[in-house]
């Protein structure tokens, strides 16, 4: 009985001592990535290439995914706001909804599972078939020519996918509410003007999606750099990106708005 | 004659697995010295010690007279702008055609306008006989073709050492015979050493000038490929003449058959 008690608390130990030393290493390398980033600024077309990657190849699915979330919002919000005579506020509900929490949050989990992903996998590739260490080999650091522009050119992609996604989600409830419901269209417009603050509302957005965009990037990265060079550790540090991205996003998410709209 | 790489008394552990133990070599310049062994000898090994990515846990690697190991980051950068390396499979970028793998780096490590590096890189291809394959990316190469753009990508800025580690893996004979060329041909024209780990004894043997045999992570004996063939070493006659049984055991060590089998009183 005693044996298994220390055994299990040895195991538990081992866990949190591994857990705490991968959370070192991964700080390590985002600083390694930070301070070798002059590479990406020198040679900015590099980090242009993975915007196009990480950002323009996702554009597809954030602009059809906040296209039926603004549609979503815009049927629930009618529905519940009706039984109050407030029909007109829908437009409000629905641009807060996705300045504030719904656009920065989906389509950050969007670009972790399109973008992030492909980014772990092809690293990881790049490491199990030598290219890699090939780069080293010819005097190239492979953290400013490879991690750097991919991690400068997710962060930029991030808030602009993340502002395509808030923007085509307005336009979603538009459609519903007032072209398919007939929510008279100057109270939807006038409503949503009067209530989305810049300071508070998009600001707020913006700051929340580009520190997704950096988290996301920086984990997507650290896997693919850290994979074990095998078809079966790169299918594993995929997987792990996008889960604990998720998870990242969402405790973040949760942080954030308790600092941000604490007194609003 | 004057060596490029020397290896003193090196020994080297993954983590608490020793890999090598107490090796000595040397590499005189500009010619091809072969390191020949079974697989898992610590051949590769030996050749990332070389390449600074590794450092010895005793001992010493010396290339140009520098010890790898003493050398910070810029350092080892700067000597291995100096080195080129032929991976096992070729190790192409696979998103840039053979044109942009043999220009990398020119492009990373030149101010040559764009112009003289298309020149260049057309004159290594050449050199390789894939000119007419510069547009084509790695995936449309076959396993040989693929070789032969690495080849001529670990050439691109004239080394002074050349790496190969592994280069005769999975090659039909005819690219097998034709890198074995120009693994000869590209050195002496580079005026360049070449050190080529391997586990294919008639083709190295047939372009090298000096062969070290190791096994268990020790040389077990060196000499002239001449030397070697005549070797009556048990080790080295089982290897090159690719005999079954001897030294290196057909079975890997375990219990009986029988007694595998359950067979009683056998």
């Amino acid at each position: 009985m005693l044996d298994r008690a220390t055994g299990a608390l040895r195991r538990l130990g081992r866990q949190c001592i591994g857990a705490i030393w991968r959370l070192g290493y991964a700080s390590r390398f985002f600083a390694a990535v930070l301070m070798r980033s002059g590479t990406s600024f020198r040679r900015f077309r590099l980090v242009i290439k993975e915007i196009y990657f990480a950002g323009v190849l996702s554009l597809i699915i954030i602009i059809v995914s906040g296209l039926f979330v603004g549609m979503v919002l815009g049927l629930q919000g009618y529905e519940t706001l009706q039984r109050y005579g407030s029909a007109e506020a829908v437009g409000t509900l629905v641009a807060l909804s996705l300045t504030r929490e719904l656009g920065p949050v989906v389509a950050a989990l969007l670009f972790a599972s399109r973008a992030g992903s492909a980014m772990t996998a092809e690293i990881g590739l790049m490491k199990a078939t030598e290219q890699i260490s090939a780069m080293e080999m010819m005097a190239v650091d492979p953290i400013a020519r490879v991690v750097g522009p991919r991690f400068w050119g997710g962060l930029i992609s991030m808030p602009l996918l993340a502002a395509m996604f808030s923007a085509v989600g307005v336009f979603g409830g538009y459609l519903i509410a007032v072209v398919l419901i007939g929510v008279d269209a100057g109270a939807f417009w006038s409503q949503m003007q009067a209530s989305v603050d810049l300071r508070n509302d998009i600001v707020n957005g913006v700051i929340k999606s580009v520190v997704f965009g950096v988290t996301v990037t920086a984990i997507a990265l650290f896997e693919g750099y850290d994979a074990p060079p095998t078809a079966e550790g790169v299918s594993r540090a995929t997987t792990r990106t996008v889960v604990t991205s998720s998870l990242a996003i969402l405790g973040l998410d949760f942080v954030l708005t308790a600092f941000m709209f604490r007194g609003a | 004659m004057e060596n490029l790489v020397e290896i003193k008394d090196v020994s080297f552990a993954y983590e608490v697995r020793p890999v090598l133990k107490g090796i000595n070599l040397t590499v005189p310049r500009g010619k091809v010295v072969s390191i020949m062994g079974l697989s898992g000898c610590g051949k590769t090994t030996l050749l990332r010690l070389i390449g600074g990515s590794l450092k010895p846990t005793r001992g010493e690697v010396r290339v140009a007279g520098q010890a790898t190991h003493e050398l910070d980051r810029e350092g080892l950068y700067a000597l291995r702008r100096k080195m080129g390396m032929l991976f096992q499979f070729g190790a192409l970028f696979t998103d840039m055609s053979a044109f942009d793998n043999v220009a990398f780096q020119m492009r990373e490590h030149t101010d040559l306008p764009e112009s003289m590096i298309r020149d260049l890189v057309l004159m290594k291809l050449d050199a390789v006989g894939l000119r007419g394959a510069q547009h084509m990316m790695p995936s449309e190469l076959s396993g040989g073709m693929a070789r032969r753009v690495a080849l001529a990508r670990a050439v691109a800025l004239d080394p002074m050492l050349i790496m190969y580690d592994e280069p005769f893996a999975g090659l039909d004979p005819i690219s097998l015979s034709v890198i074995g060329d120009l693994i000869r041909h590209l050195n002496d024209a580079l005026g360049a050493t070449s050190i080529v780990v391997t586990h294919d004894v008639q083709e190295s043997l047939k372009i090298v000038d000096y062969v070290y045999f190791m096994s268990e992570g020790v040389v077990v004996t060196h000499g002239t490929p001449d030397d070697i063939r005549k070797s009556d070493a048990p080790f080295v006659h089982q290897f090159v003449w690719g005999e079954m049984d001897g030294p290196v055991p057909f079975h890997y060590p375990g219990t009986g058959l029988a007694r595998a089998l359950g067979v009683p009183h056998a």
